[in-house]
């Protein structure tokens, strides 16, 4: 689950690591308030930042340094309500529903601070690189030598050496040294009592008078732990999210959209996946990934064909379930009660194995569902092409 | 032969008196009285101890379990927050195979038991996977029995349904199977691909193998090489996921495409790299096995 910045550093505080002084704001007069605040404390400059869950903000024009007053409305009202694009939103962009007002810091130096959980150690694992501003991803494709990683044991915790060893990778100094150290501490505090996933502190700056600061926030949140952290659980922003994801989410479905034609109900992570990339090799585009799960009941198959319905790319739909737990039967009654209910009229192509098949195909045959049926799956794949053709 | 499960397996559930833990009990068992054995020999349930559930003996802990069964195997529904804690108490028993079903472990309870899990004797098959079947002889998971055929191809799988897909077109196609594996859609896992492939090619009743993949890590690409380098069996692939956008969690936890690494491409790659027979269609698995052993 991913929070925004102003959350973010609102989570950062709590664990005593040093941020810009900031106020969220929903509404012009808001951010207005909160500029006045900021300018009257003796700041010679206040940022207005974007508040929305996609990177590369800055490029996309979401990011502004105010000196005046007046600046600072100017900018929030070019910001708020704006269509923001980045490298990350897709070409529609998504809207900016809320501000940041924060002070602004003079910048010395931009560095990089970042921990994941690494697969491959099993380990929670601290990323450092001098190339701050920059993602990390692009530094580690041209120069995988400028990051710096320390793999943390999960009994000690981050180790003090640790910490100072990425700080003076980081070419800090002097007493920059114990408060990078502070910082690094209290990020490793904060991943690991709130569960996160991902955490980027990017950048990471050192002031002119010599202060280290996380000037920005990313933290992304494990689903599977959000049961332990009610507070957090209240962070999550819809607004943020695809409208049908967030309606699929409410019936435990497992949907990602995507812009292709056919859409898919499917099984199984793996098999879902599989799905759509038959599809594709069919010639095809699949408009999403859809895991129904292994113990779907008829109101969640009346969900996920509803939330497939609204899709309006979609022009055909595959059903392919291979009955394990979940019976074919079961399924099959679910898919014809929810087809007759909501009255679908687009193509369904059908493909239907393991458990209770038989009685599954029965079921489809006598229920006077106008639907295909594939045997193999490379069949049905055809058969949902050519239906989205027409 | 098979690996990992055969007929001497004795096998306990933890959380048998659950709905989930129940139904697959029952189902196990039964699989393997098809074949005359006899399979499950207890249940651990925290708190009904000294209580039976349908037929079978519970008991508190995992240790009485063994010590009153002399069971050899654990099969684990633990829900998830406690999940990671019944793989520590599995692992403490001593069990050799420890196969854990539960889906929706937090990441760090597992990096937490990982310190101990990765320095133990025990196997650990999971946590997130359908199991782990011999056929013929007996199932530790919720995969369905029938659709196997006993014989002579091992599998390995990230994915449930996908793994039963592969099975499926290989009976058809009249080709048993030596052992599935299923090791489970987490990105922190107890055996991955390499062990797995590792256990088939040491297996000499298994002649060739399946390996089925997905987005997401670099697991795949490890078993890759380890295959170019140790594996004289021919290996058919499959890599799940070749048109998943990047960023976006599939369904399973660990399948993600994130900073340009776990690609399917890049793990297809490796793989035609190593000499395996990687197809692009999931619909071709069977067949092109059947190609690979000149059926």
């Amino acid at each position: 689950m991913k929070i925004h910045e102003y959350q973010a550093k609102e989570i950062l505080r709590k664990y005593g690591v040093a941020v810009p002084a900031g106020e969220m704001a929903t509404t012009l007069e808001e951010a207005d308030t909160a500029a006045k605040q900021l300018f009257s404390q003796g700041n010679a400059a206040v940022v207005v930042k974007a508040q929305i869950h996609a990177g590369g903000r800055g490029k996309g024009g979401g990011v502004k340094v105010a000196k005046s007053l007046e600046d600072a409305a100017k900018y929030a009202k070019d910001i708020l309500g704006m269509q923001l694009v980045t490298h990350q939103t897709g070409p529609a962009g998504q809207k900016v529903q809320r501000l940041l007002i924060e002070e602004g810091s003079a910048i010395d130096r931009e560095m990089y601070l970042g921990a994941v959980v690494d697969r491959a150690s099993s380990k929670i694992v601290f990323m450092a690189s001098q190339q701050g501003g920059m993602d990390i991803e692009e530094v580690a494709a041209k120069d995988p030598d400028a990051i710096f990683k320390e793999y943390i044991e999960p009994a000690e915790g981050l180790s003090p050496f640790q910490a100072r060893k990425l700080a003076f990778k980081l070419g800090l100094t002097g007493p920059q040294i114990n408060q990078a150290v502070g910082v690094m501490t209290g990020l490793y505090k904060a991943f690991t009592e709130t569960d996160c996933s991902l955490m980027e502190i990017n950048p990471l700056i050192t002031t002119r008078d010599g202060k280290v600061l996380a000037l920005d926030c990313k933290m992304d949140f494990d689903g599977n732990a959000l049961f332990r952290h009610k507070d957090l659980k209240e962070l999550r922003d819809m607004a943020e999210e695809d409208p049908l994801e967030v309606e699929a989410s409410k019936d435990a479905l497992n949907y990602i959209k995507l812009d292709g034609t056919i859409a898919c109900m499917v099984n199984g992570a793996g098999l879902a996946m599989a799905t759509m990339d038959i599809i594709s090799y069919a010639g095809g585009s699949p408009a999403n990934f859809l895991d129904v799960g292994g113990g779907a009941n008829q109101q969640q198959i009346e969900a996920a064909f509803a939330i497939l319905l609204s899709d309006k790319n979609v022009k055909a739909i595959f059903i392919n379930i291979f009955g394990g737990i979940l019976r074919v039967d079961v399924l099959a009654t679910a898919v014809v009660a929810a087809a007759k209910k909501l009255n679908v009229t687009l193509p369904i192509i059908l493909r239907l194995e393991g458990t209770n098949v038989e009685e599954g195909r029965k079921i489809i045959a006598e229920s006077g569902l106008k639907c295909q049926i594939g045997t193999t799956m490379k069949e049905a794949a055809d058969l949902a092409v050519a239906a989205a053709k027409g | 032969m098979s690996v990992l499960v055969d007929n001497q397996t004795r096998l306990i559930v933890q959380g048998i008196t659950g709905r989930e833990g129940s139904f697959h009990a029952k189902g196990c068992d039964e699989y393997a009285a098809q074949f005359g054995n006899k399979l499950v020999v207890g249940g651990v349930t925290p708190g009904k101890g000294g209580t039976t559930h349908e037929g079978w003996p519970v008991f508190n802990t995992v240790e009485e379990a063994v010590n009153a069964t002399g069971a050899n195997a654990t099969m684990i529904f633990v829900p998830p927050p406690f999940a990671a804690d019944g793989i520590l108490e599995a692992v403490a028993a001593g069990l050799p195979l420890v196969v854990c079903i539960t889906e929706g472990i937090p990441v760090l309870d597992m990096v937490k038991a990982w310190e101990v899990i990765k320095d133990a004797k025990s196997v650990l098959i999971g946590p997130n996977c359908p199991g782990v079947i011999s056929p013929g002889k007996a199932k530790i998971g919720i995969m369905p029995g029938r659709i196997h055929k006993e014989g002579n191809v091992g599998i390995v799988s990230r994915s449930g349904t996908l793994t039963y897909e592969a099975v499926h077109q290989l009976t058809q196609l009249g080709i048993g199977q030596s052992t599935a594996i299923g090791i489970g859609g987490d990105p922190i896992i107890g055996t991955t691909h390499i062990d797995a492939i590792r256990l088939l090619n040491d297996d000499p009743d298994t002649h060739a193998i399946v390996m089925i993949g997905e987005i997401g890590g670099t697991n795949e690409e490890k078993a890759a090489a380890f295959i170019k380098e140790h594996v004289t069996k021919p290996v058919v692939g499959f890599i799940a996921g070749q048109t998943a956008p990047p960023g976006r969690r599939m369904g399973h936890a660990g399948a993600i495409i994130s900073g340009g690494e776990g690609t399917a491409e890049g793990k297809m790659e490796a793989m035609k790299a190593a000499g395996i027979h990687v197809v692009q269609s999931p619909a071709d698995i069977g067949q092109k096995m059947a190609e690979v052993l000149g059926r």
